[in-house]
């Protein structure tokens, strides 16, 4: 029984080719299904994401080259080995469990410590699951890559920090407001960094959310999908003293928020501070609002250098999230040492009861006078004593205190018995 | 000679403070849990070492400063566990402990406690003493919420990384929730303080029969009415809640000290315990 895993990343081939092989859902089930007939793969899970295409698959004949999967790959997606060539990695057994682990716990992905990968790597795992393409062996395996995953996030810092400028901004939004469910925020802009924080406040279920944009069309898009307001651009600076949260981020060569606009706000507002998040080049808050009391002003340039702050923060939990993945490399090798133990001791039952009966048969002349009932006590005697014979072995193969001490009986018993070799069968 | 459950509170609480400063760095969950589990204990074992002090001096134990100085650590710990289980916040554990723990050593160790006078007995008495000192760790409480939030304001408005390097600081509470708790806790000790206050005024004419008025203890026990009453005011003022509040939290917390240390020690005639 091996695990295998064949795939490409981020690392090792370019967008286009990532594009090329990646498994849509109804891919997943047909690759699955080929998987097995092409291949004898017994079990398999399809990850496929935007920074990687992978196959996990469990299969009995170890001595299969990489070439049938590699020839696998290429097919299916219409591509020729050549176009793959360098591009795919090969994984077996230990190597493939530590990079499925690897890849959950976010060590692997593009932004280091990300948290979408293990949402990914769970999915993965259910729509093989559902389709019935998993088993024992793949079912362990995943299930411990989310417990990696999970554990990873819950006891380092590596998916703790914000790493956009504009979850740093929400990040610190939290840190004035709390939870930001009971607030409100402004979004100046439509464009694709206003789209990412209006992005964060849908995720962080903000209570008011009012997007204001020179392109009314691009906000009411905008808008619409997370259950915003729009408000015309004309209006916005009579909402000022509405938000928490300030969030900038249009073209424009002047400040488009003056500090009298927020002086203004400021004193018809109820509320306590607010927020700025200048995420616009050029800025499109006046910096004099840093000085006014009750607001905190943070513009690109210092949200920038928070996430590369964090950056390095990410890369510096990266021993804590490899030893939380060995200790869970060594349960998942426990787990599959018990399971060959099974497997093991089955076998040396089917051995020792094929050699039973022979003994029986070459002797049955010797018994034929008796009568059959004793013929059967006979029969069921050696039986007892085979099941005897084994009783001991297997309970300490069972209680073996560790992982390795169990692989040790195995090889022990493999060894004596020979049952590493064919000749049996 | 402080007694063993002395040595038992003093392990807790050490324990406690490790575990509240470890949860802050590592903010793993069952650090912190486990860091309440220990204070509640502390609390507990506090709570009978200062049953044997009352033993030994046959009247409540607080009737010195240091005994006082114990109960004021034994109720700023347990205002502080009934601030963090009602707003769920245990990242203030690693303020408050340290202040608990000097608090109770120098309360347990530097005096065995003196055998009360009968002035110094009685349930008015004992409630007098008891509130007063209840709303002092409140204002303590709310004077290390205040200077969190100062710090975590000063960060905030520097704009740079250079504060959030430190991973504590994304734990810390929000400012509006520090806010809240500081509010809180000024309440508490707001109530508190005018409870003990008219029980002692009580207490005294009906030992003295009659209320000395211009005692220094009761005219800066006024002034710190007075003050955190502005406090709770101005917090909800548009050009004053948030930083200039905290701030004004913070100071009026010294006036508290003056209160406790100098007036009780050197000024007050009636309220000195040395």
């Amino acid at each position: 029984m091996q695990i295998v895993l064949i795939g490409l990343n981020h690392r090792t081939a370019p967008l286009e080719l990532r594009e090329q092989v990646a498994f849509s859902n109804e891919d997943v089930e047909r690759a699955t299904a080929e998987l097995r007939d092409r291949c004898a793969m017994e079990e398999t899970v399809v990850l496929s994401t935007c920074n990687r295409s992978e196959l996990y698959g469990v299969r009995h004949e170890a001595e299969k080259s990489a070439d049938g999967l590699e020839g696998f790959f290429a097919d299916f997606h219409g591509l020729s080995r050549a176009q793959l060539n360098g591009c795919l990695y090969h994984r077996a057994d230990l190597d493939a469990v530590r990079h499925l682990f690897r890849v959950a716990a976010g060590l692997d992905s593009m932004l280091l410590g990300e948290a979408e990968i293990l949402g990914q790597v769970r999915e993965a795992y259910r729509r093989a699951s559902d389709a019935g393409s998993t088993g024992p062996v793949l079912n362990r395996l995943f299930q411990g890559a989310v417990e990696v995953g999970r554990r990873v996030r819950a006891e380092t810092e590596l998916g703790a920090r914000p790493m956009s400028a504009a979850s740093a901004g929400i990040k610190l939004a939290e840190r004035v407001f709390g939870d930001l469910s009971s607030h409100s925020a402004l979004v100046l802009g439509s464009g694709e960094i206003a789209e990412q924080a209006v992005e964060q406040f849908r995720q962080r279920k903000i209570k008011h959310l009012w997007i204001a944009s020179r392109k009314l069309e691009h906000a009411r898009s905008l808008a619409a999908r997370v259950e915003a307001q729009t408000i015309p651009w004309d209006e916005f600076p009579g909402m000022l003293d509405r938000p928490d949260i300030l969030v900038a981020s249009v073209a424009a060569e002047q400040p488009v928020v003056s500090c009298e606009m927020l002086s203004h706000a400021m004193t018809d507002r109820k509320k306590g501070s607010m927020l700025l998040l200048d995420l616009g080049v050029p800025r499109n808050i006046d910096p004099a609002a840093a000085d006014l009391y009750n607001f905190y002003l943070y513009d690109l340039d210092a949200l920038t250098e928070i996430v590369e702050q964090n950056r390095q923060a990410r890369e510096q939990e990266i021993p804590r999230a490899e030893a939380i993945i060995d200790a869970q490399i060594s349960k998942f090798e426990a787990w599959r040492a018990g399971r060959s133990a099974v497997d093991l001791v089955d076998d040396l039952r089917s051995r020792l009861d094929s050699r039973r009966r022979r003994i029986l048969e070459a002797h049955a002349a010797a018994f034929a006078h008796l009568g059959p009932e004793v013929r059967d006590d006979i029969d069921r005697l050696t039986a007892q004593l085979v099941e005897e014979m084994l009783k001991e072995p297997a309970d300490r193969l069972r209680h073996a205190r560790t992982w390795r001490e169990r692989v040790q009986h195995m090889e022990t018993l493999r060894g004596l018995f020979g049952l590493d070799s064919e000749d049996e069968q | 000679m402080p007694g063993h459950w002395s040595y038992i509170t003093l392990v807790l609480y050490l324990a406690s403070l490790g575990l509240y400063v470890r949860f802050l760095y590592a903010g793993r969950r069952w650090t912190g849990r486990l860091a309440t589990i220990l204070l509640a204990l502390g609390l507990g074992s506090h709570y009978l070492a200062l049953l044997e002090r009352s033993h030994w001096v046959h009247s409540v134990p607080y009737n010195d400063l240091y005994g006082s100085l114990s109960l004021f650590g034994w109720l700023l710990a347990a205002t502080y566990l009934g601030l963090e289980l009602y707003y769920r916040q245990r990242s203030m554990g690693a303020f408050v402990l340290p202040c608990v723990l000097v608090l109770f050593i120098v309360g347990t160790w530097s005096s065995h406690g003196l055998p009360a006078t009968h002035l110094e007995q009685g349930t008015m008495f004992a409630l007098h003493v008891t509130l007063s000192i209840l709303a002092y760790a409140a204002f303590a409480l709310a004077f290390l919420l205040s200077t969190v939030y100062l710090l975590q304001d000063h960060y905030l408005r520097r704009r740079g990384a250079a504060g959030w390097r430190c991973p504590a600081m994304w734990r810390f509470p929000p400012l509006e929730g520090l806010e809240k708790m500081s509010r809180g806790s000024v309440r508490v000790g707001l109530v508190s303080l005018v409870a003990g206050t008219v029980l002692g005024i009580l207490w005294e004419i009906r030992v003295q029969h009659h209320f000395l008025f211009m005692d220094p203890k009761v005219l800066i026990t006024l002034v710190i009415l007075a003050l955190y009453a502005g406090y709770l005011w101005v917090s909800r003022r548009t050009g004053w809640r948030g930083a200039r509040a905290s701030l004004m939290c913070a100071l009026t917390f010294l006036v508290v000290i003056f209160s406790y240390a100098v007036v009780n020690v050197y000024l007050s005639q009636f309220h000195r315990y040395l």
